[in-house]
């Protein structure tokens, strides 16, 4: 009993990692509509940003991130204000194949420089630490920091978005472009700014995806993938929904390797399709849509 | 000088031409009305006014300053300020959050703040924290007029507000005008409603396919004038 118990507190930890993968993508798809194919590789990316910035500065996974928000910050403004922003349109095609484009590039440009061999991001002694919680019960730390801080992105999200000017810019963007414009916004500057947020978001995804495991260039896609399941679980457009979704992958996963290791990931996507057959617009939609 | 001019304005969607060179001009405090049928042009007018359709730049000169083709945004921040037809609030954000947004990005003030609009419109008093589509059809119109009217514009373009609406309500509506007008806005009016435009306009300008068929003071318009400007001959 005490060892299902903590299979399904480990996939509700596990659940705030693919949470936080999800929460770039969901601000981007609804505030703009873009499905970007590279948030994978931009997670990725930006571990390795994270991972340079701690072997030159010799700082630790934590200050490195920290960092590096800034200049991710300026890089998600710059690639939608020059890229991102010439794609969007009537047609969803170009968004699509730009950023798909851009996956691949990303891919082969981390190869290039940083080869394809496996890194980590080196935190030292927290990685092996834990916490008890009483009867046997045990979480650990990185896992416990890793979900706190899904919940702390997703308040802030919802701060961001819900209690501030620019988050009313973002929601009345998202509802009506044409009519935002009227009211003096700057799509474009919107956009641009939503998507430096979402490189933010990805910064503090990519801690943690280089801090628990290994990870190369070309793991981007697979985390794209359980993004992708946690949004459309959570239901487009909920930040909270994002982390039930996250969760239920989390779960499912954990749940399914302790029957069987084999079927770990298989479980995880056989939830989402349960989940989407029975509630295809997600557990928590939008209203009005 | 005219606050806002057209200028031989033309339009297109695609290979269709929707206005073949319209002259018109407002002055500081008047108000136009412009009628005619369905798809004679007067939406798409308002639309190129405001930037949302592709100009030259001197087919619209506001405040002796041309800004034809100039980005919405930039528009809407001189001072021209559009009630889109069909109202269109913001369906995610509530009343209150509607009417802010209207002053977007604005720290300058004028007359018009939140407190005044719930003066000018009390129906929307008591539902700021409503989420905007739970409002009737004449809530909605006001406040879509009030997140207009937000930007404290000098030119207040507003398109059908009657449309779907009773008559008690459109009467409230238009009630609003004379305060709006009388605190620095002047005023473009598309009706389809032509009494009640007559009732309200220093002049009126008849659309038809594309072309000015024939402006006019109210008084000095016949009902044969206007059926001929209306439907041609």
């Amino acid at each position: 009993m005490i060892g299902w118990l903590n299979t399904l507190l480990q996939g509700v930890m596990l659940g705030g990692l693919y949470a936080l993968f999800a929460a770039g993508l969901s601000l981007i798809f609804g505030i703009m509509r873009l499905v970007n194919l590279a948030h994978g590789d931009l997670i990725v990316l930006a571990a390795f940003v994270a991972l340079a910035l701690m072997h030159t500065l010799g700082l630790d996974p934590f200050l490195a991130t920290l960092v590096a928000m800034p200049v991710l910050f300026a890089f998600g403004y710059a690639l939608q204000h020059v890229l991102l922003n010439r794609t969007l349109g009537r047609d969803i095609l170009p968004p699509l194949l730009v950023t798909f484009g851009l996956s691949i590039i990303i891919q082969n440009g981390l190869v290039e420089v940083f080869t394809a061999d496996s890194r980590r991001l080196n935190a030292g002694a927290i990685e092996v630490a834990s916490v008890h919680l009483g009867g046997g019960l045990a979480v650990g730390t990185i896992q416990l920091v890793t979900f706190a801080s899904a919940v702390g992105v997703i308040l802030a999200l919802n701060l961001l978005f819900y209690r501030t000017e620019l988050g009313r810019a973002f929601r009345a963007t998202s509802d009506d472009p044409e009519i935002a414009q009227l009211m003096g916004i700057d799509n474009r500057h919107v956009f641009s700014l939503a998507m430096a947020v979402a490189m933010v978001v990805i910064a503090v995804s990519a801690l943690y995806l280089g801090m628990r495991a290994n990870f190369d260039p070309y793991i981007g896609p697979a985390r794209l993938l359980y993004a992708f399941e946690a949004v459309i679980i959570g239901g487009l457009g909920s930040f909270w929904g994002t982390l039930a979704g996250g969760v239920i992958i989390g779960v499912a996963q954990t749940v399914g390797a302790k029957i069987n290791p084999e079927w770990q990931i298989l479980a995880g996507h056989v939830a989402f399709l349960v989940v989407l057959v029975l509630r295809p617009r997600g557990l928590f939609p939008r209203v009005g849509e | 000088m005219a606050l806002l001019e057209a200028h031989r304005l033309t339009a297109f969607y695609g290979d269709f031409q929707a206005l073949y060179g319209i002259d018109l001009e407002l002055k500081e405090g008047e108000t136009l009305a412009i009628i005619g049928a369905n798809g004679a042009g007067k939406s798409t007018f308002l639309k190129t006014i405001v930037g949302l359709m592709p100009a030259p730049a001197e087919s619209v000169v506001f405040d002796g300053r041309p800004v034809g083709g100039l980005p919405v945004a930039e528009i809407v921040r001189l001072g021209i300020s559009l009630v889109p037809e069909g109202r269109r609030l913001f369906p995610s954000l509530s009343v209150e959050e509607n009417l802010r947004i209207g002053a977007h990005g604005r720290r300058d003030s004028g007359y018009w703040s939140l407190e005044r609009l719930y003066d000018l419109f009390p129906a929307l008093a008591g539902r700021r924290e409503a989420p905007s589509q739970t409002l009737s059809g004449g809530e909605q119109q006001m406040a879509a007029i009030g997140r207009a009217l937000m930007s404290n514009p000098r030119v207040l373009l507003c398109d059908e507000i009657s449309l779907g609406l009773a008559p008690i309500v459109i009467r409230s509506i238009y009630a609003a005008l004379p305060k709006i007008k009388a605190n620095g806005a002047s005023v473009i009016l598309v009706e389809q409603d032509i009494v009640q435009a007559m009732q309200v306009a220093d002049r009126v300008y008849c659309f038809q396919e594309g072309r000015l068929a024939l402006s006019a003071r109210p008084s000095e318009l016949s009902r044969e004038a206007i059926h001929t400007a209306y439907f041609g001959t």
